[in-house]
């Protein structure tokens, strides 16, 4: 089992009326794991991300966040304690640069409002947090583009450089292979592994071949309940999820 | 190279500003007058509206409260400073956006506006229906402020000139202060906020400190113009802080273009021209009477016509112009 644990949810409910959207979740995400979280349209996956970004506050349970019991902390405090997240629409600045974009976002960590004298595009702290960014989710010879301007595989990697600039330990990602091409998949796979040293990852995916590429650990859910947990080739062999989910996904 | 090509409009357009006296008469000075009171106005919004994304319906409060407080604050007998009744008028008036935006920035949207239009619309009745500034009729300043330093009165702003150049002054220091404030750090968390807001949350920033820092400020940007329109006219009364003094500085901005200072000050120039001619019986005669209808009107088809506004309309025709040779290759 892993040792240090980044992320935990601790029977996590959500209620929208009398719809239980979330359902007694618990699951945890340690450092160099990727922790894939699968299920159907409607299972759950989004509600449980946003709970644990601080977007929606949970009707019941815990988050933790390398060990503090976060779950009455705002969303922006918690992302500076580490927590970054991606949408699975994109949500980037179009009308800004695509090094804007990242320096704005690496900005959150450097915020200084009152230094009204110095100019944001000067700032070498966050630039240099920027161009780290760039670098490492491959895009940085598109800095001086408009992100607007990008193709949507680009979109989706300056969606990830967004986030690295803020220097998360832990990533929440939401789709970020949605609408993707084989292609720029592979790409993305790639940038993903190579995240996975220092970083813990809780992924929202629907693409069960990268899925189960790059996965430590998978947990099932369904109808906002957990249906099973475990290591990829258990829960692919489990009668379980074969019958609820996985076989007419893997088959259809 | 760029940085002086790009404040070069600005400079051009204080120089002339600067030169007007000397070719106006006393009636286009104070209309000139007029007009950089109301710019500052302008850009005290459209730091809200273009570069924050916050659409208030109600930034006349701010501009009228600084008008009362200058008037209120000063003493019928003795000149007061501007060195501290110019300060006293902005704090009130930030002090009063603190209030508004401390509650009204809990909405978002459509409801943004209606909560700030109420709360204009309180201080509209609290001037209106008590006696605190001389009810429905309004108050006279009886002393116009003056700035002396050891019984040498440097600056009088009584007289025409001297006032047209303090005004020229205080437009010049705000726009080159919201230069600054758009290209800090600040300036960029604001712009990362119109732009997207969750994502800025996603990334850290407590936005609703940011977005009440901005309106705070825009409030006591408009205490500005709230000092100088009642030092100007000597004279202040509860229409200045009515609903349609609020939807005029905003089509001010919407005219000149939303996202530019520069497009907030010719905003306020284009308006009050605009105004000027509709009301001039020289040109139009009796149908002055319907000036409001010409205006209107006028104002619709620029905003049709020109989606970005007067600064944007050179961008409008380039991307037409782009445009035109893909229509023929298409055919």
């Amino acid at each position: 089992m892993p040792t240090d644990v980044l992320l935990r949810a601790n029977e996590i409910t959500r209620r929208f009326g009398g719809l239980k959207a979330v359902d007694n979740v618990s699951l945890d995400v340690a450092r160099g794991e990727v922790h894939a979280l699968i299920g159907t349209n409607g299972a759950g996956k989004s509600t449980l991300v946003n709970v644990l970004a601080g977007e929606l506050a949970p009707t019941s349970g815990r988050v933790e966040l390398l060990g503090h019991d976060v779950t009455q902390w705002s969303q922006p405090r918690r992302a500076r304690a580490g927590l970054g997240r991606t949408y699975q629409r994109t949500t980037i600045f179009p009308r800004f640069t695509v090094l804007e974009n990242c320096r704005l976002a690496a900005q959150a960590r450097h915020q200084r409002p009152v230094a009204l004298l110095d100019a944001a595009a000067a700032c070498a702290t966050t630039l240099a947090l920027a161009h780290d960014a760039l670098a490492r989710a491959g895009i940085d010879a598109l800095a001086g583009r408009m992100a607007g301007s990008l193709a949507h595989g680009q979109k989706r990697q300056l969606e990830i450089a967004m986030c690295l600039a803020t220097a998360p330990q832990m990533l929440l990602l939401d789709e970020p292979l949605a609408g993707m091409g084989p292609e720029e998949s592979t790409r993305m796979i790639e940038l993903l592994a190579a995240l996975k040293p220092g970083h813990g990852m809780l992924l929202v995916e629907h693409d069960m071949d990268a899925v189960f590429r790059i996965a430590d650990r998978i947990t099932v859910m369904v109808d906002g309940a957990v249906l099973a947990t475990g290591a990829p080739q258990d829960v692919r062999d489990n009668q379980d999820v074969q019958t609820a989910y996985l076989g007419e996904a893997l088959s259809g | 190279m760029t940085v002086i090509a790009r404040a070069l409009p600005a400079l051009i357009g204080g120089l002339l500003l600067a030169a007007f006296p000397l070719v106006g008469g006393a009636f286009y000075v104070d209309l000139a007058a007029t007009i950089m009171i109301l710019a500052i106005f302008a850009l005290s919004l459209e730091l809200l509206v273009g570069h924050t994304g916050l659409v208030s319906f109600g930034h006349a409060a701010f501009f009228g409260v600084a008008a009362y407080a200058t008037v209120l604050l000063s003493s019928k007998t003795v000149p007061p400073s501007v060195l501290w009744l110019l300060p006293a008028a902005m704090l009130v008036a930030a002090a009063c956006a603190l209030a508004v935006g401390a509650l009204s920035l809990r909405t978002r949207g459509i409801y943004f506006i209606m909560v700030t239009l109420a709360f204009a619309q309180m201080a509209y009745y609290v001037f209106h229906d008590t006696r605190l500034g001389g009810g429905s009729d309004g108050i006279y300043l009886y002393v116009k402020p003056a700035l002396a330093i050891g019984g040498v009165t440097l600056l009088d702003l009584d007289a025409r000139l001297p006032f047209y150049y303090a005004t020229l002054f205080a437009l010049c220091l705000t726009y080159g202060f919201l230069l600054l404030v758009a290209r800090s750090r600040f300036g960029h968390a604001l712009a990362g906020i119109r732009a997207n807001e969750q994502r800025m949350r996603a990334a850290g920033f407590a936005t609703y400190p940011y977005k009440l820092a901005a309106f705070t400020l825009g409030g006591a940007l408009a205490g500005v113009a709230g000092f100088l329109y009642a030092v100007k006219d000597g004279f202040v009364n509860p229409e200045i802080l009515a609903w349609s003094q609020s939807g005029t500085v905003l089509l001010m901005v919407i005219l000149g273009g939303v996202g530019s200072f520069r497009g907030a000050v010719i905003g306020a120039l284009a308006f009050v021209l605009l105004k000027e001619l509709f009301q001039s019986e020289a040109v139009f005669g009796g149908f002055t009477r319907h000036w409001q209808l010409m205006l209107g009107l006028v104002i619709i088809a620029a905003v049709a016509l020109m989606p970005q506004g007067i600064v944007g309309l050179s961008a409008q025709w380039r991307a037409r112009r782009r445009a035109r040779p893909d229509v023929v290759h298409a055919d």
